[in-house]
């Protein structure tokens, strides 16, 4: 019911959103629980595990009951809380974990089966037979117990995220958090501000009384607006801090566009990563429920919530409200009522004194025992020591005292302090680097004293950052003490709630105390008590007063459980915002990319890299057509291939050579100018880390390659060999990966490819095999490497990538004319299976230089990294599996990679493996498939046969070992 | 987490490579025994409190940087450069 | 003779202008890597003063004008932006050429600042990355160096491979920082 000239809300402004179909009338400033309230609709929801008519039960983001679904198909967002989602025209709100419907759930059979759906019920129900876990059992928990759901669609939202720094985070904008943030910010701090509602000022919007002789909630849009004016403030509403994490670091959702009807390109969330030099906590307190027989039903809120919903949206949730209380702040909210012309049937209070009604009853001694009405509240029963009694009602406001908002403080690994004085844990400061409390959120429940220590907090933080503060002017305020006695639960049968929104009640703690759950944490687990979206915000300390209770023992000794990171859901899109398609990872583009695809290339991803796979000409419509093509064309021609993927890193200095010798297993400071070696290079542990050439162009001046996938770790294991182990070293290293395009020119007709291109003459004396230098290639420098990796007469040029795509189209052109052409990586891939050179898939981080038969490459006469290691026992000799070539003999002649190799004769297990392929391709120059493969004690087994045995794609093959190197071995061809 | 670049400052976590324990800059002559390489390579204490590895700053000046850090409370008691601390111990 | 036509990292990629933020190449003549002889940082700061007209750049500097820039890359080390090299540097540095290494971009516009911290892990507001600051820090998942080269401007070097993403990503921050308006 809407209370005429109460309430915030924009009266000018009406909104008409839909609740399970039905148009429900708001204005501009609701929230969906208070635009339900002022429309008496009382049956929001159904619960999860009993499916008991739920409602409305506070007005915040800890929110128990009231979880809605919201929006429909792409847009559907679940378990979104009816108190913090604002309304807009056309929002569609639904109710949700209900069927067929909110008004006639089937399901609420489950609150007759209560006897049976008590603590542990999953494990005790759920056990037999093992076959009826997955197909049985869990669809029917999963169909039967829940939340919402999602639409299964692709989210096409946009989501972002951010990074902010800060002097000073201000958590919380009440009454302490605008203090602590004006006394920070007018000192001259850099000063963050976050809020999780919309409108700043906390509970000063939710209640009624005065700051400075002005309405509280004027006296925090004064004091907001001055903020927002300083240049050093930032003030951020809807956001809510959800995590606290290492070195100042906090995680805060920002609620960007999911309140408006049309996002306009705008993200829906934003996930801030926030650093700040000091945090102040003043996230405010929660006020407790009081658990008894059937406190869950729709029209039961707690007090503070009513009053919320009275002063800032004009809403009495109640014709004819009852309060419940066992502190004075239970009589504010009939004070409130009264004032506002809603009627105030009594104020039940559990204690024996208190404040005076003021036109309404006030019953002292009194506990609500029961209640009625079971989608909405009828009546309240109560219990004095004069008996029981029965009052009409239909709306029960329930005060348990309140509980500092202590979870952040709580998360890394800080235990909050039980305090006495509020019977509550309260923060203590330090538990978090850096973060310092003030307010409720410290236990301080004034409006004066949470000012104060605003100020205070804040004061000291600056102070502490160097900044110099002067007189702090506290406005006066409200300072009423807090007068409370503990009530947790009201004593009797009947199922009294605790936690609402996992359906855990007073006996499911006692059970589970019973079963001999008494750690807080087991029992938590046993029971589910906390453990549903709201974390048990609303419900933990009522739970472990009982479980004290159960158990004998004190609060404080019971201890509490953890509160870990997020302090509200986060959803995952928010968290992963602009990790959607390409945004996943940086996408990498040779020059020649443009050129392949307009050539119908498909490309392969090679880690972050695109790259051709193979170039389709006219009529083939297979890809292994085209391949067989490219390798004869390279075999025969000449063929072009792009490998500015590789890593080349350019090391320069008087100790480059001593670096590469202590990096390499081979020597290259011997190596002469104009000369590129081979080398292989192992980890400290002796395996072999990466192969590739280096060339050396000068005295002090060499440029080494290294595969494309292992171009960053080798780049940074030559920074850590340097930096860590060889800081006197006079070297310097830097990547030019990207400098150069770089490509392969291979083939008997490679040499008259470049010959019209490259300004130099090139013959076997200026450009003999694994010979380099600088050429001019159209005037522009560039550098000619005669390196092969196919086996043929073959060449790599380079030139400065701005000059690739032309270099590469020049180099098609010419290879073309001489019946070459452009080969793309599976060609490459026979190419080198032929001629036995080695990959990743062979020196894939277990092999030694021993099992790629290159063990003569560790030159004895000096050190070098692994050298040590690569010696020991195990890592070298006839046990290992070496590096051997397969030749399918058999009737079956196709070979895979990853398949097992056994004795001929030998059942194909485990057992009996000797080893495993590791490459394979079907080679055009011998017409048969060829394999690499590591074989235990191969090098003496060539000649032998062995069974290919591919389990996973059922290939059985009879192959004859050999040598890996299939294609020319004397290599007459590359030095030719 | 944040990490100090003794060049660059403060830095996310995201920027850094994390590689191990900083025994590792106490490389073993080639000929010490298999017992000291082993030790080198494979044995490593798991401190509850102060210890101190090796963290390469890849997305940002390349710096290889030694990191006292205490596992319990996650505090970053101290950040230098791994030349410098090689230098001073060589 | 063969004919070798150029193309720059961005080309049909940029100027994007998206709500008051622009983004444009800004490729220099010339890119180079000086990585310092050991020991010898005083003396190339006094040759490249000579040469160019700037100091070796302190760690998260950059020195010059926007005419020809050092910009600090590391220990002992410093991007030459604008001009060809003096060889002379040689004596005192490795002398690397990188010109056709790295996309370089400049961010410009009220807003910037709200863009890059949607990207970048690093403080880059005005109050403590002020003009002539630079960071090698990471732009996504990117490497990248950003240096403020005006009251709302930032030059960004990515490697040139990832142009694509590097204006994608930037483009996304610009379209949402816009949106916000």
């Amino acid at each position: 019911m809407r209370i005429a000239g109460k309430g915030q809300v924009d009266r000018g402004t009406p909104v008409s959103f839909t609740f399970d179909g039905h148009t429900v009338q708001g204005f501009v400033g609701d929230t969906v629980a208070s635009a339900l309230l002022a429309n008496d609709i009382k049956l929001v929801a159904r619960s999860f595990k009993y499916h008991r008519p739920r409602g409305v039960m506070g007005a915040g983001s800890e929110e128990a009951n009231a979880l809605v679904t919201v929006g429909r198909g792409a847009h559907q967002e679940p378990n979104v809380r009816a108190t913090t989602q604002e309304v807009y025209d056309g929002l569609e709100v639904r109710s949700q974990n209900r069927w067929p419907s909110l008004d006639v759930d089937l399901l609420a059979i489950n609150d007759l089966a209560a006897p049976f759906l008590g603590a542990g019920f999953y494990y005790k129900t759920f056990m037999w037979p093992k076959a009826f876990w997955e197909r049985v059992y869990e669809p029917i928990i999963r169909r039967s117990a829940g939340l919402g759901a999602l639409s299964g669609e692709h989210n096409e939202g946009i989501y972002e995220k951010a990074f902010a720094f800060c002097d000073v985070l201000v958590i919380g904008a009440g009454p302490a958090g605008l203090m602590a943030a004006l006394t920070a910010a007018r000192a001259g701090a850099d000063v963050l501000l976050a809020d999780e509602d919309s409108v700043l000022g906390g509970r000063l919007n939710g209640e009624r009384e005065e700051i400075d002789g002005i309405p509280a909630a004027v006296w925090a849009a004064d004091v907001v607006d001055e903020l927002a004016a300083m240049p050093n403030v930032r003030l951020m509403s809807r956001t809510t801090v959800t995590g606290a994490y290492d070195q100042g670091t906090f995680g805060a959702l920002e609620r960007v566009s999911n309140h408006l009807s049309g996002a306009n390109g705008r993200p829906l969330e934003c996930f801030w990563r926030i650093v700040a030099k000091h945090a102040i906590l003043c996230a405010g307190a929660i006020e407790r429920p009081i658990a008894f027989k059937n406190n869950d039903r729709p029209g039961i809120m707690g007090a503070a919530a009513v009053r919320t919903y009275l002063h800032r949206y004009g809403v009495a949730p109640g014709r004819a409200v009852t309060v419940f209380t066992n502190n004075d702040d239970g009589h504010r909210t009939a004070r409130d009522l009264k004032a506002a012309g809603v009627h105030v049937t009594a104020v039940l209070d559990s204690r024996k004194d208190g404040p005076d009604g003021q036109g309404y009853p006030v019953i002292y001694g009194a506990e609500v025992c029961d209640t009625g009405g079971r989608k909405a509240l009828e009546s309240v029963s109560y219990r004095t020591v004069s008996g029981e009694e029965k009052l009409g009602t239909d709306c029960l406001a329930v005060s348990g005292g309140w509980n500092p908002t202590v979870h952040l403080t709580c998360h890394m690994n800080g235990r909050p302090e039980w305090r006495e004085d509020i019977q509550s844990f309260g923060p203590v400061d330090g538990m978090v680097p850096g973060l310092t409390t003030a307010g409720a959120g410290n236990g301080t429940f004034s409006t004066m004293g949470a000012m104060q220590e605003g100020a205070a907090k804040a004061k000291a933080a600056v102070e502490a950052l160097g900044f110099e503060v002067g007189d702090v002017d506290l406005p006066s305020a409200e300072d009423a003490p807090y007068n409370m006695e503990p009530l947790w639960a009201v004593a009797g049968r009947g199922r009294a709630w605790l936690d609402f929104q996992n359906d855990v009640t007073v006996k499911d703690v006692k059970q589970a105390a019973t079963e001999n759950f008494r750690s807080v944490e087991h029992m938590k687990r046993y029971s589910t008590q906390g453990m549903a979206p709201d974390q048990g915000k609303n419900s933990n300390m009522g739970a472990l007063a009982v479980l004290a209770d159960a158990t004998g023992r004190g609060i404080p000794e019971t201890g509490t459980t953890t509160f870990r990171p997020p302090f509200v859901p986060v959803s995952i899109a928010a968290l992963g915002a602009g990790g959607q398609g390409v945004g996943f990872a940086p996408e990498r583009f040779t020059t020649s990319h443009d050129a392949s695809v307009t050539d119908g290339a498909p490309m392969i991803e090679a880690g972050l890299w695109y790259r051709p796979s193979f170039y389709p000409k006219a009529g083939e419509t297979k890809w292994r057509q085209s391949c067989d093509r490219e390798v004869q064309m390279v075999r025969n021609a000449v063929g072009i291939c792009d490998v500015s993927t590789l890593g080349k890193i350019d090391i320069q200095g008087s100790d480059a050579g001593a670096l590469l010798d202590f990096v390499y297993t081979n020597t290259f400071s011997t190596l002469k100018v104009g000369k590129v070696r081979y080398g292989l290079m192992l980890r400290e542990d002796g395996t072999v880390m990466d192969d590739g050439t280096t060339a050396r162009l000068g005295e002090e001046h060499f440029v080494m390659t290294t595969t494309t996938a292992a171009a960053g770790p080798v780049m940074r294991h030559l920074e850590y060999v340097y930096q860590c182990l060889r800081p006197e070293l006079d070297v310097s290293m830097v990547s030019v990966t990207e400098q150069w395009a770089q490509f392969a020119v291979a083939g008997p007709k490679s040499r008259e490819v470049l010959s019209g291109i490259v300004g130099e003459e090139i013959d076997n004396e200026s450009f003999s095999f694994m010979g380099c230098g600088e050429v001019s290639v159209g005037g522009v420098r560039g550098r000619l490497f005669r390196i092969s990796f196919s086996g043929e007469h073959a060449y790599e040029i380079a030139v400065p990538a701005r000059y690739g795509e032309s270099l590469y189209q020049v180099l098609v052109q010419k290879a073309e004319a001489l019946g070459g052409g452009a080969y793309g990586m599976e060609a490459l891939n026979v190419l080198r299976i032929e001629k036995g050179f080695i990959t990743h898939s062979e020196i894939h981080g277990r092999t030694t230089a021993f099992d790629i038969g290159m063990e003569r490459m560790v030159s004895t006469k000096k050190d070098c990294i692994g050298k040590t290691m690569s010696e020991r026992p195990g890592l070298s000799g006839a046990e290992r599996e070496q590096l051997v070539g397969l030749k399918p003999v058999g009737a079956v002649k196709q070979l895979t990679a990853g398949a097992h190799l056994f004795e001929v004769d030998a059942e194909p297990v485990r057992e009996n493996e000797l080893g495993y392929t590791t490459s394979v391709g079907f080679s055009p120059t011998f017409e048969s498939f060829l394999g690499l493969a590591f074989l235990r004690n191969g090098r003496a087994r060539h000649g032998e046969q062995v069974m290919m045995v591919d389990h996973l794609r059922g290939v059985t093959a009879r192959c004859e070992v050999c040598d890996p190197v299939f294609f020319d071995p004397e290599g007459g061809r590359m030095r030719g | 987490m944040r990490l100090t670049c003794p060049h660059c400052g403060e830095r996310d976590r995201r920027e850094f490579y994390y590689q191990g324990d900083a025994v590792a800059l106490n490389r073993p002559d080639p000929e010490a025994s298999d017992v000291v390489w082993d030790d080198y390579l494979h044995n490593r204490d798991n401190p509850a409190g102060v210890t101190r590895d090796l963290w390469y700053h890849e997305g940002g000046c390349g710096a290889w940087i030694v990191v006292t850090r205490n596992t319990l409370t996650h505090e970053v008691l101290a950040t230098e450069l791994a030349s410098d601390v090689t230098e001073v111990s060589a | 003779m063969v004919e070798l036509l150029a193309k720059t990292p961005c080309e049909g990629l940029l100027p994007i202008s998206v709500g008051n933020v622009s983004l444009a190449e800004d490729l220099p003549v010339s890119l180079t890597m000086l990585t310092v002889h050991k020991g010898r940082l005083e003396a190339c700061s006094e040759l490249l003063k000579s040469a160019h007209g700037m100091a070796m750049p302190k760690p998260n500097r950059a020195t010059g004008t926007a005419a020809a820039r050092a910009i600090w890359f590391g220990r002992d080390q410093a991007m030459l932006v604008g001009p060809a090299p003096n060889w002379s540097l040689k004596n005192e540095a490795a002398v690397v050429d990188q010109s056709d290494a790295w996309a370089v971009v400049k961010l410009e516009g009220v807003g910037a600042e709200d863009v890059l911290a949607r990207l970048v892990p690093v403080n880059v507001r005005t109050a403590t990355f002020k003009r002539g600051h630079t960071a090698r820090t990471m732009l996504g998942h990117m490497t990248v160096s950003i240096t403020r080269v005006g009251e709302q401007a930032f030059q960004i070097m990515a490697f040139r491979s990832m142009a694509k993403t590097l204006v994608h990503d930037l483009q996304r921050a610009m379209e949402s920082v816009a949106a916000r308006g």
